[in-house]
């Protein structure tokens, strides 16, 4: 009945003003609430760290120096080894969607099965990892831990090399075949150039992911207050360290945890937001 | 299919690159029949040991080998209803905001900034959802809450801050990220001569995007939610940090309860017995088949948008 006046009625005008400040609300909302994190996050943290923090072992509550210089390198070689063994799987996995089995059947079934396994809970890889490596050897180990960050990375790379390689144009592929190359040169030499900054920005992204996990680890790699020296036993890692730290009475453990909370939040959110302004500078 | 189209037929290096490759796709399918007959496998003593009662049951004795995941699963659905009552809206305007009003200058850093939220690890919604939001919640938003609405069961009982409605709180601020991510890009698909077809008739801007976006989009919208309903579902730390771990089926939210999640994260390292252990694995692959049942049907709405779409998303 309205389709003649010129302009929208008050009450659907005021619906579509209430809509618009609603949804510039939930906008700062979200951003409100990032900020309060990390403001958290880092006036609680910052007062932890100092060179013990990094450099000096684990000490029992009330006794000092203290610091955590066995879980950040525990962390840093489970991430370190989970990456050795998920980003060449993926990325062989991605290969084979995109270059090798380009829009057969099996490619799309495959491609729905790494679909769903990224959305497979971390806590139950970690689960499946602990049934698999944990229980027929009868002991944590750091491998196990790896092995379940590798998991957890594994399809979320092997999607990104798809997705990836399937931008890059036809027309490159065949010039290279056209020059004789065999297969595995063209896609190595060629197709995987070209897709390398988007590869990169995306396995780095994974790691960030995998480097800040917690629940997998509970199961695998458990904790350890000693610098780890081999990987066949539980190690020390700062995830699990937070967990059992907070879940503690003890203020300098809570304000250690903190800490390391501070140590994850600024590396993860660092590196992801330097993989993705680094692309994007590329892409422009 | 291009099979052997390169100069050099047969060539050696080729016939490795397929198999590695091969190899590989074979190791990523491994791993998800891996995953369920594993835990199948180990989840099976208890499966005999107690039946169809593990999942209607609330005991949890492990003294008494009495397991029941009735008030895991009741937590873990608790929570995830919470976070997606409280996601799905915001994530539905801001991502209106994002595509239909934010001028690209603004969209950029909001989107940036709520994409943030998601790269933040689980542990830390955890420490600041236990030493931080919970005691707020205490303070401030369960006594209000009370005060109103204290007459449902829901909201009655002492404002302790940890509980489920925290917890769910927390969970929906993980979620909306994902959320937001695939509406938007849902969103920014519609053509824009739908929607101009749309103002030519007079629409305002909220008519346009709830009688034409919405509807044009329906089918990614809805794998949205299932996205975010596969992330709440799975989510540990961050609940096991603030829920309270209880063992009990409560109907008020305040009220400390447990998930499976949690219930594993607490538990696992503690179970000695092997029926226990068994009966957690078992709890595990409650949340596997609920995670995979929800993982299916988002990706089915997911490709039906983006076959509609012609490509995108």
């Amino acid at each position: 009945m309205n389709a003649l006046r010129p302009r929208p009625s008050t009450g659907r005008r005021m619906a579509d003003q209430s809509v618009r400040i609603l949804a510039v609300g939930a906008s700062l909302l979200g951003i409100f609430f990032l900020a309060w994190i990390l403001l958290e996050v880092s006036r609680r943290g910052i007062g932890a760290v100092n060179w013990d923090f990094f450099f000096a072992p684990p000490a029992p509550p009330g006794f000092a120096p203290a610091g955590l210089s066995a879980p950040i390198v525990g962390t840093l070689l489970m991430t370190g080894l989970s990456v050795l063994i998920g980003v060449p799987v993926g990325v062989l996995s991605g290969v084979f969607l995109s270059e090798v089995a380009r829009g057969t059947r099996l490619a799309a079934g495959v491609r729905f099965c790494i679909n769903v396994l990224m959305g497979v809970p971390s806590i139950i890889m970690g689960l499946f990892v602990y049934t698999i490596l944990v229980l027929p050897l009868g002991q944590f180990s750091g491998f196990a831990g790896a092995v379940s960050l590798a998991v957890i990375m594994l399809p979320v790379v092997a999607r990104t090399t798809d997705d990836m390689l399937t931008l890059v144009p036809n027309a490159l592929r065949e010039s290279a075949l056209a020059l004789g190359a065999p297969r595995w040169r063209v896609t190595f030499d060629v197709v995987l150039r070209a897709a390398k900054t988007g590869m990169i920005t995306g396995v780095v992204l994974a790691i960030a992911r995998v480097s800040g996990e917690t629940a997998p680890l509970l199961f695998t790699s458990l904790n350890s207050v000693y610098m780890p020296t081999s990987l066949a036993e539980p190690t020390s890692n700062l995830t699990v360290t937070i967990f059992n730290y907070a879940m503690s009475p003890y203020a300098d453990w809570q304000q250690m945890a903190w800490g390391a909370s501070l140590l994850i939040t600024v590396s993860v959110l660092g590196v992801t937001i330097f993989a993705r302004t680094a692309f994007r500078e590329r892409t422009k | 299919m291009k099979r052997n189209n390169g100069a050099a037929p047969g060539s050696p290096g080729d016939a490795i690159y397929i198999a590695l490759t091969r190899g590989a796709v074979a190791l990523m399918v491994l791993l998800g029949v891996g995953i369920v007959l594993s835990l199948t496998l180990n989840a099976w003593p208890s499966i005999r040991e107690t039946g169809a009662r593990f999942l209607v049951s609330a005991a949890w004795n492990p003294v008494t080998h009495d397991y029941g995941a009735l008030s895991s699963i009741s937590g873990t659905i608790a929570s995830t209803l919470i976070a997606m009552v409280i996601a799905v809206p915001l994530s539905l305007v801001i991502a209106f905001f994002l595509v239909e009003l934010a001028h690209p200058l603004v969209a950029r850093p909001v989107s940036y900034a709520v994409e943030l939220l998601a790269a933040i690890p689980s542990i830390i919604y955890g420490m600041w959802g236990l030493f931080v939001f919970a005691p707020f919640m205490a303070d401030h938003v369960q006594p209000a809450l009370g005060q109103i609405l204290g007459f449902l069961p829901l909201f009655s009982g002492p404002p302790m801050g940890i509980g489920v409605l925290t917890s769910g709180i927390i969970l929906s601020l993980m979620v909306l990220p994902f959320i937001t991510a695939v509406m938007r890009d849902v969103f920014s698909m519609v053509p824009g001569v739908v929607k101009e077809a749309a103002f030519g008739m007079g629409s305002t801007t909220l008519e346009t995007a709830w009688k034409v976006t919405v509807q044009y989009g329906f089918s990614g919208l809805v794998g949205a939610v299932f996205l975010g309903l596969g992330r709440a579902v799975g989510e540990t730390m961050a609940v096991t940090f603030v829920i309270g771990n209880a063992h009990r089926l409560s109907p008020s939210l305040f009220a400390p309860g447990n998930t499976i999640a949690s219930t594993l994260a607490n538990e696992f390292t503690e179970a000695s017995e092997p029926l226990y252990l068994s009966a957690l694995i078992e709890l595990g692959l409650v949340l596997f088949v609920m995670t995979l049942i929800i993982q299916v049907l988002a990706q089915l709405w997911i490709d039906r948008a983006r076959k509609k779409a012609g490509g995108g998303l």
